[in-house]
């Protein structure tokens, strides 16, 4: 058969030769200017900015029910100018028998309801005036909101919290507990947006635990802060810039308790998509053993 | 059961609807068990609510006593066991004691799903409520007072027998002072203190717990640190509730409260030493501390050690007397220095020795900022002219003509001028051209100074609005705050700062004006902020210079001057330099607020300082230009 085209398109000398001539090929390096350039042809632009995300969820190896829970929500409030909307929360619950999931599960939608509620106008109607309640200042409201009810309707139980809002280009993050916010950047830096409110994280900042000390310490599990815990809650409440290029990643402690940061960005930069993305994550913290319920989501601005 | 409960959550709407207290509480008027009659809440607690109430089986007198109620919403029957079996543990522990700072018990029963404890009714307030209601710091005395009473108490409840009874739960709500000033110990919510998940994950109280209750150790010296964490809220003001666990020894109660003597603090910090063993070993060694302390303070000691500070000892390099006041703020170019004066003069001085170089008199005074570009000065005056003079002789090059004084400072960027006009126009004025680019009108005079980043100008007015104009002058947000902003916004990455007479700092997103964050100040404020390593700095007529985290709006330090902060902070290397209407410059580390040295000018200062060169220039209503080493 490969004769027969071989035959019939007579390019049986030029093959022979083919080799030879690419030998001789020397290719000069790319100067730093030809190489930006490339990259910047290949950075696919966007008239509009987009704000695109994707999650994943897994009840883990090792428990039988899932105490997890997220929100992702992801939009554009219309007008000249669109603008780049998302609400994104992770929460893991804990606390006696059930207990668990009704908070988490009771934080994601009343923080979330709260929110929404808030911008409804904004989304879906004509609004006579613009927001005055700061941003700063609905993500606290609403963590309140969330706290009153895990309290009354959940005594005894508490969840973590980490919710971001993205509006524009800011960030809002609200945050109780030991989930997780992350940035993420191309170039392979994976900072964390939050700081865990737990025992193990408080003592190794005072300086009581040493880096080993810290990975071994019995009680990593123990909060210091959590939502429906205590009289007054006060939330981590701050705004950053979004980053980019790069990503916002958010995780409960059955993905970043089992992978390192490194194959934390392998995973996501290996994938073809963000939706990938997470099932990569979740797979990996599932093969770790998956000692806890997994939560992921991730987001990125693009355009 | 797993599964039904878990449809029930699911199926349920999640909405705690709008009111705010429990649906269960008991409406004043009901009777319990035929014998208390409720009169009101007076405490709403984790489980429940407490009552103040009318026994009944008094009938001639008015017995009140207080009724502490437990709710069991547990679903689970063995959870519900277990609460009312601690209930029942508090109520028979309570019993068997008899001090005069415990209170006492009357009674318990339980109804279908409620279990109720009668105590003696205590007139009076929590310490929490104390604090909170009280103006400034309690008295030294005073507090020593209740500490004793607190240490006697704690050492009863450790010298119980056969056990001793750790409290555990010590912190200012659980302790009332009574109509004589006594102190009563409530709430044996022993059962609260420690709450254990299915996962093993654990939560214990915050704020006043020490470190050792994570582990689930509670000896008599856990009692010790929370006393001594109670005892430094009650003398800083500052809820550890609020603060990072185990981090009072970053908050020294004499940093924030100077009234306190170094022995309370030394007995306080030896209560919350982050070892047990450190800490004093019983609740009667803790208590002889404080005998001490009081005997040796009396009102012989008061201890006033404000870090020394120079003041008078400061000598300007140069000063320069002008004929009136100077309200503005000087700017510097090619070593000369140019300054607007109320004498309707702008003056050139020589940077280096303020010597005078030229003047130029316009026909109203000048209050603004001159700004400089390529060899010429630019400056407002209240006679409605925009001049503009040679920098280097003070001729006139041109001027232009607004229907209003001239009060905001101009600003040049992209061949162009911008500023406001009490005309209630922002004038953009092309350079080449000298003629108007276009105008805005807004609905009130602009004394803000525009700022202008990512191709937008940014200015407020004197009737609250906020204002966002693209460079073809359309407007492309707007914000409304309560009161004038006179402050000169600040943009920096995606947000723009400024201050409102409404009292507030607000965050905005430049790009779209949706508010991020506000902070409240004390008074109105027409200071401009100034921003460094992610803090924001900004002066309020309360007196306060304040610094305030740009990512968190949460307060990083305030500083206090003797009068308002009409002045706007500039931040030169690690310092912080900013004017009062006290008449003084003060010269703070920007990091801590604290005071470095303050320099005293015989008039207010409204103007802002200028830093260049590690030399200070600022202007004073005492009609003189000041310039003094950084």
């Amino acid at each position: 058969m490969a004769e027969f085209f071989r035959k019939l398109f007579g390019k049986d000398k030029q093959e022979k030769e083919k080799p030879n001539a690419f030998d001789a090929v020397v290719t000069a390096p790319l100067s730093d200017q030809q190489i930006d350039s490339i990259i910047s042809s290949q950075n696919m632009r966007y008239e509009m900015q987009q704000l695109v995300a994707g999650s994943g969820q897994s009840v883990g190896k090792q428990r039988d029910h899932n105490e997890d829970s997220l929100l992702a929500f992801t939009g554009t409030i219309a007008g000249t100018q669109s603008v780049p909307f998302g609400l994104y929360i992770v929460a893991d619950g804990m606390g006696g028998h059930q207990f668990g999931e009704v908070a988490s599960n009771a934080a994601v939608r009343i923080m979330g309801g709260y929110i929404m509620r808030k911008f409804h106008s904004y989304l879906f109607n004509l609004p006579t005036q613009s927001l005055q309640e700061p941003l700063q200042e609905v993500m606290e409201a609403a963590i309140r909101e969330a706290h009153r009810y895990v309290q009354h309707e959940a005594p005894g139980s508490g969840t973590t919290v980490t919710a971001t809002l993205v509006l524009g280009q800011q960030v809002t993050v609200a945050h109780v507990g030991d989930s997780r916010a992350y940035s993420i950047y191309p170039d392979g830096r994976i900072e964390p947006i939050t700081r865990d409110h737990s025992l193990v994280k408080r003592l190794e900042e005072l300086g009581h635990l040493s880096k080993d000390e810290v990975a071994t310490f019995p009680h990593r599990n123990v909060l210091i802060r959590a939502l429906g815990q205590g009289e007054a809650l006060e939330a981590d409440v701050f705004t950053i810039p979004f980053p980019q290029p790069g990503y916002i990643m958010l995780c409960s402690d059955g993905l970043w308790g089992v992978i390192n940061e490194q194959d934390m960005y392998r995973a996501i930069t290996e994938a073809p998509n963000l939706h990938r993305a997470c099932q990569n994550l979740v797979e990996a913290a599932n093969i770790a053993g998956g000692p806890d319920n997994i939560s992921v989501v991730i987001f990125q601005l693009i355009g | 059961m797993e599964k039904a409960l878990d449809t029930k959550n699911i199926t349920q709407p999640l909405d705690s609807g709008d009111d705010s207290t429990p649906r269960q509480q008991l409406q004043s008027g009901a009777t319990l068990v035929k014998r208390y009659s409720i009169q009101e809440v007076i405490g709403i607690g984790g489980m429940g609510s407490v009552y103040r109430a009318r026994d009944l089986h008094f009938p001639n007198v008015v017995k009140l006593v207080a009724v502490k109620e437990m709710i069991n919403l547990a679903p689970d029957p063995l959870v519900r066991q277990t609460i009312v079996q601690n209930f029942e543990r508090e109520a028979n522990l309570l019993a068997t004691l008899n001090h005069p700072s415990i209170p006492r018990i009357y009674d318990y029963f339980s109804e279908d799903n409620r279990s109720y404890l009668v105590l003696e009714f205590v007139h009076g307030k929590d310490l929490e409520a104390v604090i909170t209601d009280s103006n400034g710091f309690l008295p030294e005395d005073q507090v020593i007072s209740w500490a004793i009473q607190l240490c006697d108490v704690l050492a009863y409840l450790h010298g119980h027998k056969p056990d001793p009874i750790i409290f555990r739960d010590m912190k200012p709500s659980n302790v009332m002072i009574n109509h004589n000033g006594d102190v009563i110990l409530v709430d044996f919510g022993i059962a609260k203190t420690f709450q254990s998940g299915v996962r093993g994950t654990m939560i214990g109280t915050e704020g006043y717990s020490p470190p050792e209750q994570y582990r689930g150790e509670a000896t008599q010296l856990a009692d010790i640190y929370s006393m001594g964490a109670t005892l430094h809220h009650t003398l800083t003001r500052r809820d550890p509730r609020l603060e990072p666990p185990f981090s009072f020894a970053e908050r020294p109660i004499r940093r924030i409260n100077t009234n306190i003597s170094v022995e309370l603090e030394a007995v306080v910090n030896t209560a919350l030493q982050y070892n047990p063993s450190d800490r004093f070993p019983g609740a009667n060694e803790m208590k002889d501390a404080l005998m001490n302390v009081a005997r040796k303070t009396g009102a012989l000691t008061k201890i006033t050690s404000a870090l020394p500070v120079k003041s008078g000892g400061i000598k300007p390099l140069w000063s320069f007397k002008c004929e009136d006041e100077i309200r503005g703020t000087p700017v510097l170019y090619q070593g000369s220095l140019f300054t607007g004066c109320y004498d309707n003069n702008l003056y050139a001085l020589n940077a280096a020795d303020g010597q005078f170089q030229w003047k130029f008199a316009a026909d109203g005074g000048i209050v603004s900022r001159p700004a400089v570009y390529d060899g010429n000065v630019y400056f407002g005056s209240e006679d409605h002219y925009l001049h503009v003079v040679s920098a280097r002789s003070g001729k006139v090059v041109w001027t232009y003509f607004t229907e209003g004084k001239v009060r905001s400072s101009p600003r040049i960027a992209e061949g162009h001028i911008f500023f406001g006009s009490d005309d209630q126009t922002l004038h953009a004025v092309n350079l080449n051209t000298t003629r108007a680019a276009w105008k805005f009108t807004a609905e009130a005079p602009i004394h803000s100074t525009p700022f202008v980043a990512n191709e937008l100008v940014y200015f407020g007015t004197e009737a609250g609005m906020f204002y966002s104009i693209d460079f073809r002058g359309e407007m492309k947000w707007r914000f409304q705050s309560k009161r004038a902003v006179t402050s000169s916004p600040l943009v920096v990455g995606q947000a723009v700062y400024f201050a409102s007479v409404d009292s507030t700092l607000y965050s905005l997103d430049a790009k779209n004006g949706w508010p991020i964050w506000r902070f409240r100040l004390g008074k109105g404020s027409v200071s401009s902020p100034a921003f460094a390593d992610n803090f924001v700095f900004v002066g309020a007529a309360d007196g306060f210079i304040y610094c305030v985290d740009a990512r968190t709006a949460k307060e990083v330090w305030r500083f206090r001057t003797d009068n308002q902060v009409s002045s706007s902070p500039t931040i030169y290397k690690d310092s912080l330099y900013c004017g009062s209407v006290d008449g003084s410059l003060y010269c703070l580390e920007y990091l801590s607020g604290r005071l470095r040295w303050k320099f005293e000018t015989k008039g207010q200062i409204t103007g802002s300082p200028l830093v260049f060169d590690d030399i200070v220039y600022i202007g004073s209503t005492d009609h003189h230009v000041y310039a003094l080493f950084a």
